[in-house]
């Protein structure tokens, strides 16, 4: 295409991206404010962010999260990988189904899954606490991970598998030497996209959790409760531009492989 | 020793009936039996575990899908169908006082989907979607429209940008509304500085602070199916149409809007299922004033402890949810997602 756009429509355009991404940006700049009761400029200051590592309620916040988060991934990823590899490879009876079963925490309202795991925890009499996050989180992680794996599988070359059978490796040599290597950029992908997601929930894990835990995500809706503070502006930025550095990896070694 | 003596039972049948029904793929194989001493040794030799597991495998396909969906289908009968089940029960029994549950049955949950203050919220939560739909619809294709036409090498820069916030916590992002929104916010603020206003805008906890966030939330929903529909689309019947004389608005009604009307139908889907039901955006920008469905559902499992009616509501809106995807299935919508996949 050389025609030049409309310039209506960058005009408008432009616009819209700056409807993306100017709550952010405002979020981020004034967490370098003192400014307290307002969202004024009044010079730059670190004082925010200070606050946010000396609070211990934050400190405890982040362990919950890294303990939910952490094991969350290495299980999904690890679920998501076979379960992929099973419905790419596998043709049998009911892989539609199971496929749109698989889908299902991904299609629910997350209030719902939320509600109905709440029932479930108090139902079979399960304290509410870190386990039953993690549990959660691991529930509605696993189709995501699935959904990027299959991804990657459907470019990986077939004939490559066939070429190291016909040379004499057996299926776990397969797998481990020729399957794995291929399919690891898609396995790396979904271990750094599922971070964030489980890092960031916020409804279900708000439904899950007991009264003790608390992950960052809670932290910072009960202190939105309490009142607005720059506070948050400071905890806020570092919760969106941490994560996003996963994210940012995970894409990128998903595309580099497609060339 | 155990594991052993575990892979040597099940690879039993595998050594005599199925070698024999299989023939000559299988018969090359060293028989099973071999393996029998080095068990008795108590030799744990990996390998020739491996090996007979993945012969095993081989033989019976059943087993081996079983073996590596089984995971996966465990946690999701556990955690994802079993809760479903039990919101169905709950749904069914009777609130005692003070937020407990009596095991009595009693169709009272949805018997009160007809109380009047319920129906006002739906059709507050309806509307509401309805417009996020409308707006993410015109603002969404104005993008989508610009990225595939005239995005050039930066095409796929501008489409990350648009997906990135998704990535970012949605937390985080409703609030910073917050701070532009607010009596002290940043609009106001600057409103009030250059002198148009004297007192601050009411634009918090209404209806319009309600639809901006959810429109801020839901439009990368619109954006993605569109732009797939319209990277689609062959530009060379656009280019027939501008030779025989079309004008710009008519290629685009006549040609552009009527090929991309699988994507519009699929933006619109996945914008309004999650729009219509979201709690943490009437939340958090909403205040007390503008309720919705979402919102009201949590307030049952949390303030007020019915569970039985918020069971029952949140089923209600499942069903509205699981009616819209049908539909969209039906449209060909999945298998236009499946395209787009591979």
């Amino acid at each position: 295409m050389t025609r030049s756009s409309p310039r209506l429509l960058t005009f408008a355009c432009a616009f819209l991206y700056l409807f993306m991404y100017a709550p952010l940006f405002v979020l981020i700049v004034f967490s370098f404010t003192p400014a307290e009761y307002s969202v004024e400029w009044e010079g730059f200051t670190l004082k925010w962010y200070e606050a946010v590592f000396n609070n211990k309620n934050i400190q405890n916040a982040l362990k919950v999260s890294l303990m939910v988060a952490i094991p969350s991934v290495l299980i999904s990823t690890a679920i998501g990988t076979i379960t992929a590899f099973a419905l790419y490879r596998y043709k049998f009876f009911g892989r539609g189904m199971f496929q749109g079963i698989l889908y299902i925490p991904l299609i629910m309202p997350d209030l719902v899954i939320g509600i109905s795991l709440l029932l479930f925890f108090t139902f079979i009499q399960f304290d509410l606490g870190i386990l039953s996050i993690l549990l959660a989180h691991v529930s509605f992680s696993i189709p995501l991970a699935t959904l990027v794996i299959i991804a990657r599988m459907q470019r990986i070359d077939r004939s490559l598998e066939e070429a190291a059978m016909d040379l004499g490796a057996d299926e776990w040599t397969t797998m481990r030497k020729v399957t794995l290597p291929l399919l690891k950029p898609g396995i790396v992908a979904a271990a750094l996209l599922t971070f964030p997601w489980s890092f960031n929930d916020f409804v279900i894990t708000f439904f899950v959790s007991g009264v003790g835990s608390s992950t960052l995500p809670l932290r910072v809706y009960s202190m939105i409760r309490l009142g607005v503070s720059p506070m948050i502006n400071a905890l806020g930025t570092l919760i969106v531009l941490v994560p996003l550095v996963f994210v940012i990896i995970g894409v990128y070694l998903e595309k580099r492989s497609v060339s | 020793m155990s594991d052993g003596n575990s892979v040597a039972y099940h690879g039993a049948p595998c050594g005599h009936e199925e070698a024999r029904r299989a023939g000559s793929i299988i018969r090359h194989q060293r028989p099973l039996a071999s393996f029998l001493p080095a068990s008795r040794m108590m030799v744990f030799d990996l390998r020739k575990v491996r090996r007979s597991i993945f012969r095993f495998f081989r033989t019976h396909p059943g087993f081996r899908t079983g073996a590596a969906l089984s995971p996966a289908a465990f946690w999701l009968t556990i955690f994802t169908l079993i809760p479903m089940g039990i919101v169905i029960y709950y749904s069914f029994l009777t609130r005692g006082p003070w937020g407990t549950i009596e095991y009595t049955f009693t169709l009272d949950s949805y018997r009160q989907i007809f109380d009047p203050l319920f129906l006002k919220i739906f059709a507050r939560s309806f509307k509401m979607a309805g417009l996020t739909v409308a707006i993410c619809l015109v603002a969404g294709y104005l993008i989508a429209y610009w990225i595939a036409f005239y995005g050039g090498r930066h095409k796929n820069l501008l489409l990350f940008l648009v997906i990135l916030p998704f990535w970012t916590s949605y937390l985080v992002r409703i609030y910073a509304w917050i701070t532009l929104l607010s009596d002290h916010g940043l609009i106001n603020n600057f409103l009030v500085k250059v002198q148009l206003i004297d007192a601050p805008l009411p634009l918090l906890h209404n209806q319009f602070s309600v639809l901006t966030g959810l429109v801020y939330t839901y439009l990368p929903f619109m954006i993605l199916p569109l732009y797939a529909s319209l990277e689609r689309l062959d530009r060379s019947i656009l280019e027939a149409a501008a030779d025989l004389g079309a004008t710009a608005m008519e290629r685009f009604y006549k040609i552009t809007l009527p090929l991309t009307k699988a994507g519009v139908f699929s933006g619109s889907v996945l914008v309004f299922a999650p729009a219509i039901g979201e709690f943490l955006v009437p939340e958090l920008l909403g205040g007390a004033k503008v309720m919705m469905i979402g919102k009201f559902i949590a307030l049952k499992f949390i303030g007020l402890r019915h569970w039985p009616l918020g069971s029952a509501y949140s089923l209600m809106l499942l069903t509205i949810i699981l009616i819209l995807l049908y539909l969209y299935m039906r449209a060909g919508g999945g298998k236009d997602a499946f395209r787009e996949q591979q």
